[in-house]
């Protein structure tokens, strides 16, 4: 098995704004998807190739039904490619099983949802724990990491509360902690702040830019051009393909 | 967030699947977020637990009652004696129709046992260790003004002894008593108490006809076996019953006893009421008892005579007691079932409900197994609740039972341990599915779900 970096020097895939000595964390290979309904099949996803480099910061843009959310969803280890390969550091992630994807999920992923998609039976710090649990950190391991990400999201006093007694932006920024809680490869971000006004929204997107600024890989779905404006790279997708691929900022 | 290389992916790989080996924090955790989604449906799982308290408390209820009565059945065959053989003395149906046939003055029946049935029985049959032969007469017993009329049985020294009754005061008249042909008299617990209400009775005297009997000793009363109860001038089901010796009775009440019924239209003769047969081997009481009627028939023309075996009796209650003991737990677990049936209900509602949180425990990293382990913690949760719940329950409500209603009521320490492991297997084999169906979900889909 080789390492990504050396895979990419084979240079099989030209890819825009390649910043020298920057490796890749993942790799899309003429990624095609297909959903079957009976005896009908719809190709929603017609191959696309894209490279993703550590530290980037990235938004996929495009109108509904261009594939963004499979795009998404397979980037997130939640499907698989239909054809194609995806490479999640150097795991070829189309060759694994139920099992190994919750494990790359759980491990080498944060997402981030629109609804935030908190648990509500669960306070602020067990959701922030829920994804080290799975990974099996011990109960003090996961509560001084979980303290630390709600320290850092500004909810530190906030810990017992159930995210119903929470406002939108800090249920948000709870999602976010956790998404961070097992130090992920990428943070994956569907529409982060569309349910959110836009003094929440203006905090969030602020939380977002020092995760980047730490060095963290972000993508980030978005209808929204000027979200898209603060990101590194835009992608933009048409009818499951990639219309165009820009590197917005340095 | 530099290079990542294979090595460390399989690191870290090994140490999360080294983390996520079953330990007890882990199930500590999943045991806590069960317990919270069962009390976020407080009432739901209530109802739902209630299912499986009702089955296991019936499960060991029934048990305990059935358990209980054939435990009752079966005392009284032993106290019979299981290596006894019971003859008795009955009525024969023809000999009853001819005496009520036309008018005339009354006619004396005969029938019965006789003291050369007894000799024949004891020297001709090999294993037969004793025969203790009585003659039941039907008296007024008095102790001065107080009256009673009971059953005064003339018999042998061993009669208790063959027959498992206790004394409760004093003794059963001897051997030299016996020869002697003495005034001695045994009271049941009825007797003794009817007519001694303050007095002890040992030492006092009761009269009968017009002769005195010094009472040498109060019999535990038994109930003197529901069997037999149709024999015709016994009365046998008697509960109250006095015991003289047996040479007494015939010296006192003459050879044979005469006993007028309906207002003298009646008389009959009978020269013993019943004898018991002691076998030396148990095995050969069956045995025993059929040549006994085949000698019986011989001798006598009708048939004015049974035969009892309490050891086959028991046999029969024995079987009857398992029949009876299957039937009733079956129907107990029937319930069961239907309780199990509750919990399945409910998994697959909260499965359905909880589809949301299926998804994002899946996104962040939940193996199928993972959510498996969730629900049918929860499952298992409810249903051994209920079962500890049941089994509290299941042995209260016998013990109720003992109480008001006076049943002897067994909780043998079988029926709440079977009924509880059922209630938790149920948990298990009911939670399953739901549980499976849960973590099969797609968890794009669950992700969408509202």
């Amino acid at each position: 098995m080789t390492t990504l970096d050396s895979h990419s020097a084979q240079g099989a895939i030209p890819s825009p704004g390649l910043v020298a000595g920057q490796s890749v964390v993942a790799r899309l290979e003429d990624i095609r998807k297909t959903y079957y309904m009976g005896a009908l099949s719809v190709e929603v996803l017609h191959g696309i190739s894209l490279d993703f480099y550590a530290g980037d910061y990235i938004s996929i843009m495009g109108p509904s039904g261009c594939g963004k959310s499979t795009l998404m969803n397979i980037l997130g280890c939640l499907d698989q490619a239909t054809e194609g390969k995806y490479y999640l550091g150097s795991e070829d992630t189309s060759q694994l099983g139920d099992d190994e994807l919750s494990g790359i999920r759980g491990a080498r992923l944060g997402f981030i949802f629109q609804s935030y998609n908190l648990i509500q039976q669960l306070d602020v710090l067990e959701n922030i724990e829920m994804p080290l649990f799975y990974q099996g950190y011990s109960e003090s391991e996961s509560h001084e990491i979980a303290m630390g990400l709600a320290e850092r999201v500004g909810l530190e006093d906030r810990l017992d509360h159930k995210p119903f007694e929470l406002s939108g932006g800090q249920q948000q920024r709870v999602a976010i902690a956790r998404a961070l809680a097992v130090d992920p490869l990428i943070i994956l971000a569907d529409e982060p702040t569309g349910n959110l006004d836009t003094k929440s929204g203006a905090e969030i997107l602020k939380l977002f830019d020092d995760l980047h600024a730490q060095g963290k890989t972000l993508i980030m779905v978005t209808h929204s051009d000027e979200l898209a404006e603060r990101t590194k790279r835009e992608i933009r997708l048409i009818d499951g393909t990639v219309e165009s691929d820009e590197r917005l900022h340095a | 967030m530099s290079d990542f290389t294979l090595d460390t992916f399989v690191e870290h790989q090994a140490r999360a699947a080294s983390r996520s080996k079953f330990n007890l924090v882990r199930f500590k955790k999943i045991t806590q977020v069960g317990v919270k989604s069962i009390f976020s449906h407080g009432l739901r799982s209530m109802l739902t637990v209630l299912g499986i308290v009702i089955g296991v408390a019936a499960v060991i209820a029934m048990l305990a009652v059935s358990e209980g009565a054939s435990f009752e059945a079966q005392q009284q065959f032993r106290d019979l004696g299981a290596s006894n053989i019971l003859i008795k003395s009955v009525k024969p149906a023809a000999v009853e129709e001819s005496t009520q046939r036309g008018f005339g003055p009354p006619q004396a029946v005969i029938y019965g046992l006789t003291n050369a049935d007894i000799t024949t029985i004891r020297d001709t049959i090999p294993g037969v260790s004793n025969v203790i032969a009585s003659r039941i007469v039907k008296k007024n017993v008095w102790n001065l003004g107080i009256s009673m009329n009971t059953d005064v049985v003339g018999t042998a020294v061993d009669y208790p002894i063959s027959r498992n009754y206790n004394l409760r005061a004093g003794r059963f008249f001897s051997e030299s008593e016996m020869r002697d042909h003495a005034n001695v008299v045994v009271l049941s617990d009825e007797v003794a108490s009817e007519l001694f209400p303050i007095d002890n009775p040992l030492g006092n005297s009761i009269k009968i006809d017009s002769d005195y009997y010094n009472v040498v000793g109060i019999m535990e009363s038994e109930g003197f076996s529901n069997l037999g109860q149709n024999q015709a001038g016994s009365s046998n089901a008697a509960p109250s019953r006095v015991f003289i010796p047996f040479t007494a009775s015939k010296s006192r009440f003459g050879e044979t006893t005469t006993r007028q019924t309906a207002g003298g239209m009646e008389s009959e003769t009978v020269e013993l009421h019943e004898a018991i047969i002691q076998v030396e081997d148990q095995e050969a009481v069956i045995e025993v008892g059929e040549i006994i009627d085949q000698i019986l028939q011989r001798r006598h023309r009708d048939v004015d005579y049974t035969i009892e075996i309490p050891l086959a009796l028991l046999r029969q209650a024995e079987e009857s007691a398992l029949r009876d003991q299957i039937v009733a737990g079956a129907i107990a677990g029937i319930s069961l079932l239907v309780g199990g049936i509750g919990i399945m209900n409910i998994m697959l509602a909260s499965v359905t409900e909880r589809t949301r949180e299926i998804g994002i425990r899946r996104a962040l990293g939940a193996k199928k197994r993972d959510i498996i382990a969730q629900f049918l913690v929860e499952a298992v949760i409810l249903s051994g609740v209920g079962g500890l719940i049941g089994v509290v329950l299941g042995i209260i409500i016998p013990f109720v039972i003992s109480i008001f209603w006076g049943m002897t009521t067994i909780v043998t320490p079988v029926a709440p341990i079977l009924a509880f492991s059922i209630s938790a297997m149920i948990g298990v084999v009911f939670g399953i599915y739901p549980s499976m169906r849960a973590a099969d979900m797609d968890p794009v889909e669950a992700l969408r779900h509202e």
